[in-house]
């Protein structure tokens, strides 16, 4: 076809591009002139951006772009803006103990919701999401507390934990493995488990329960206290009540005095400094069984 | 009868001319507009209409409400931060948008009552789109001139005067835009301390977006797109078709009376011609917004503002003819009518003299509007389904609970043993003080046989009673452990209610809770 030569289609009036295929010819419509000229402008628009943001692949990288802008550099600052928003609430509770903390509406509710984001990352794997815990894994809802469930009790428990060696402040204690190392028979651990069942308010053996007393009397109230009642400060579990960090049945009370289980928490304190542990107290003591 | 001659023919044709004939492309540029004034009884109360609808827009967010001291004194505010809407004696909490749902469903039932008895009324008097639309042609006209002047002014090379003119019309184009922006930001922040804050630079970002954003739309859409807004961008007119029925009123050119139309009528009567009254001066076309000839018939490009009939009306006063040759008239009149004009059979030329007494009337089977073509099934269910609507609104509105309380039982744990065997249950209380004073709420305890509450946060001891003060318009959530002796609690799930009074209004709510235990 002649290159001078304009084709116009009969039908529609319009020129054709010249191309054509078994008689099929296609139409020169021209764009609309607004789509073009937005098309043009998103040129424009491209060749700016493309200079001030990065943009271009290299070898080893993009082009940084003369704003200097990256997307981990406005993440690092959005989160610097939100721990200058925090830093108010954190120099507040660095500088306070927690019992002031926990007199204040304001600070409770920031600890309470810092502690309850550090619980959900750091605590969850043993005391669980609800902090209902398991067995050997004791319950912080409720009110019986095997190292005392004061604030400051709390705070210490978590600042250096428990049996954590490497901690020369940690809460320790060591129950004797009574029937393991032979220092009672069988019988003699037997009646004891029943006496423990009788003062739990459990199903007992009268007479194997009433044996076992002296033994208790002799052997466990150092630590358990005389009627059972337990000994925070050594770390002696209450034994009147109704919870069982490791069963209430009498053949479990029978293993945990042949051959004690000692659980072992870790000491927080130099992990997560004292700020953020004294948030994880203030949330641990409000779920309902704080002394 | 004056000389008909008097009467000037305005060079004029309707935009979408032949296009109802003829296959179109698919796009075609716009014909330029230029609306002519008009005079009449449809003008004028469209002028009313105007100010009264801008009246109240700009207006509304200044005028205040004494709420006391807990609330804010603005009459109608959308408080976004706090999720409170006020209107007037009316407050409305996120969960009452029901309300707000209700007024729209009237709005739309309403919509359609309006439409099908007068047709796109919405469109031509109160839309937004012509109301505006109606301003800037003000600002137009004022500037530029009428109709004419604006062609003759378009036609013109850009001198001085001409760049004067329409730089001035911009830029009171601008100014309005700017103001209606302005004004829709003052909904949703105490106007006086907005208005402060935005002329000194203190407002928030979002104010000003929305100001640039209104701005924008307003200068575009009143300014340079206006009627094909309507046309092209608009759902309504497609949506509208639905709505009417050969007994809505809609604006009508009456061919029965006006064809043959032709101009130097009295030439024509003495050559033995029969015409019309339309003397085919093209005044209906010059006035119309959309630039459309009513004369074509209803389409979807009317938005019936009436303007047409204003026109025509003062032309049959100057020609001597009854008013109404263009009217608000139904379809079934119509047909009646035309039915008359053809000699009683639809034989496609229209006599003029068919429809004439001798005496210069009409014949008195022509029909003409009756109020009571309004009383329709479908106007009536309308209107019924509006007015309930309404009805159960203030019904609801009048007893709906000032004092809420909602309860969350606690998931994880569901339940709690205690040291001494009882059994706590944890739940979250939130209690609704939902008047604008501070409260004491009585939170009671029922049904839970030897159960106590204790609450985080109140230092007491454990009651199946407590007295919460709740600070105005607030809601307050309570940590609230519930728990129950070990020899009463029953296994599974227990029943019972909390309870909250408000002594002073004597208002109360209660809420079913479960009471959670080991199987």
């Amino acid at each position: 076809m002649a290159e001078d030569k304009k084709d116009i289609d009969a039908v529609s009036g319009v020129e054709t591009t010249g191309h054509e295929w078994d008689g099929i010819k296609e139409l020169n419509n021209p764009l609309p002139r607004w789509w073009l000229w937005t098309f043009y402008a998103t040129i424009v628009w491209t060749i700016g951006y493309t200079i001030a943001y990065p943009a271009w692949p290299g070898i080893t990288g993009a082009t940084a772009g003369v704003l200097g802008w990256t997307s981990r550099g406005q993440h690092a600052q959005e989160m610097e803006a939100a721990r200058a928003e925090q830093a108010v609430y954190l120099t507040r509770i660095e500088d306070a103990d927690v019992n002031t903390i926990a007199a204040d509406p304001e600070l409770v509710q920031f600890a309470v919701a810092g502690g309850s984001s550090a619980y959900k990352v750091y605590c969850v794997q043993c005391h669980g999401s609800g902090a209902a815990g398991g067995e050997g894994y004791p319950n912080l809802n409720d009110d019986d507390w095997i190292w005392g469930g004061t604030l400051d009790d709390i705070q210490y428990t978590l600042m250096h934990g428990i049996r954590h060696e490497a901690d020369f402040d940690t809460r320790f204690n060591d129950m004797p493995a009574y029937g393991r190392d032979q220092i009672l028979d069988r019988d003699q651990v037997s009646d004891v488990a029943w006496y423990v069942r009788q003062i739990s308010g459990q199903e007992h053996d009268e007479a194997a329960a009433e044996r076992g007393a002296e033994t208790f009397e002799i052997e466990c109230s150092a630590c358990h206290g005389v009627d059972g009642e337990g000994v925070p400060e050594l770390g002696g579990p209450r034994l009147n009540d109704a919870i069982w960090l490791y069963g209430g049945s009498h053949a479990q009370i029978v293993a945990q005095i042949n051959n004690p289980q000692q659980g072992v928490m870790p000491a927080w304190g130099e992990r997560l400094g004292e700020t953020t542990v004294k948030q994880l107290a203030v949330y641990v003591h409000q779920l309902g069984g704080g002394q | 009868m004056l000389d008909q001659t008097a009467v000037e023919k305005l060079d004029v044709e309707a935009v979408n001319k032949g296009a109802k004939q003829k296959a179109q492309p698919l796009y075609a540029a716009r014909k330029r507009i230029h609306p002519k004034r008009a005079q009449g009884t449809y003008r004028r109360l469209k002028w009313i209409i105007m100010a009264v609808t801008l009246g109240i827009y700009y207006i509304t967010p200044w005028l205040r409400w004494d709420r006391g001291p807990h609330a804010p004194d603005q009459a109608v505010l959308i408080d976004m931060a706090n999720r409170r809407f006020y209107f007037f004696f009316v407050e409305i909490w996120p969960q009452e948008f029901i309300f707000i749902a209700g007024l729209l469903v009237m709005a739309g039932v309403g919509l359609f009552l309006i439409t099908s008895v007068v047709g796109r009324a919405w469109c031509g008097y109160t839309c937004p789109q012509t109301v505006w639309t109606d301003l800037f042609l003000v600002v137009e006209r004022f500037f530029e001139g009428d109709r004419n002047a604006r062609i003759k002014l378009d036609k013109e090379p850009w001198t001085g005067s001409k760049i004067t003119k329409k730089a001035v019309k911009h830029a009171t184009w601008l100014v309005i835009a700017v103001a209606t922006g302005g004004a829709w930001i003052f909904y949703f922040a105490d106007a006086p301390t907005l208005a402060y804050d935005f002329a000194t630079g203190q407002a928030p970002f979002v104010a000003y977006a929305t100001v640039a954003v209104l701005t924008a739309t307003t200068y575009i859409f009143g300014g340079i797109m206006r009627e094909q807004v309507c046309i092209y961008m608009c759902p309504w007119p497609r949506i509208q078709a639905a709505m009417l029925d050969e007994n809505s009123l809609v604006v009508t050119y009456n061919d029965w009376r006006g064809e043959p139309r032709m101009r130097g009528q009295k030439k024509a009567k003495a050559q033995g011609l029969v015409p019309g009254d339309c003397v085919d001066c093209n005044a209906c076309v010059a006035v119309c917004p959309t630039g459309i000839d009513i004369r074509d018939g209803q389409q979807l490009e009317c938005i019936t503002c009436a303007l047409c009939i204003d026109a025509c009306d003062a032309v049959m006063d100057k020609v001597g003819h009854e008013r109404g040759l263009i009217s608000y008239a139904t379809l079934a009149d119509y047909n009646h009518n035309m039915r008359i004009a053809m000699g009683g059979e639809n034989t496609g030329t229209i006599d003029p003299s068919n429809v004439r007494d001798g005496n210069g009337g009409f014949v008195d089977a022509i029909r003409g509007f009756k109020w009571r073509e309004m009383l329709r099934p479908r106007t009536i269910i309308y209107t019924a389904a509006w007015a309930a609507i309404g009805l159960a609104l203030l019904v609801a509105l009048g007893t709906r609970d000032r004092l809420e309380v909602n309860v969350l039982h606690d998931r994880n744990p569901v339940f709690t043993t205690l040291s001494d065997g009882s059994i706590r249950n944890g739940y979250t209380v939130k209690i609704l003080n939902m008047v604008a004073e501070p409260r004491t709420i009585t939170l009671t305890l029922d049904g839970l046989p030897g159960a106590l509450m204790a609450i985080n946060g109140i230092d007491a001891e454990p009651a199946t009673t407590f007295d919460i003060p709740v600070d105005p318009d607030r809601l307050r959530a309570l940590r609230v452990f519930v728990s129950q002796p070990r020899d009463m609690v029953q296994s599974g799930s227990t029943p019972f209610t909390f309870i909250v009074e408000e002594g002073e209004a004597g208002e109360t709510d209660i809420y079913n809770a479960n009471f959670e235990a080991p199987e």
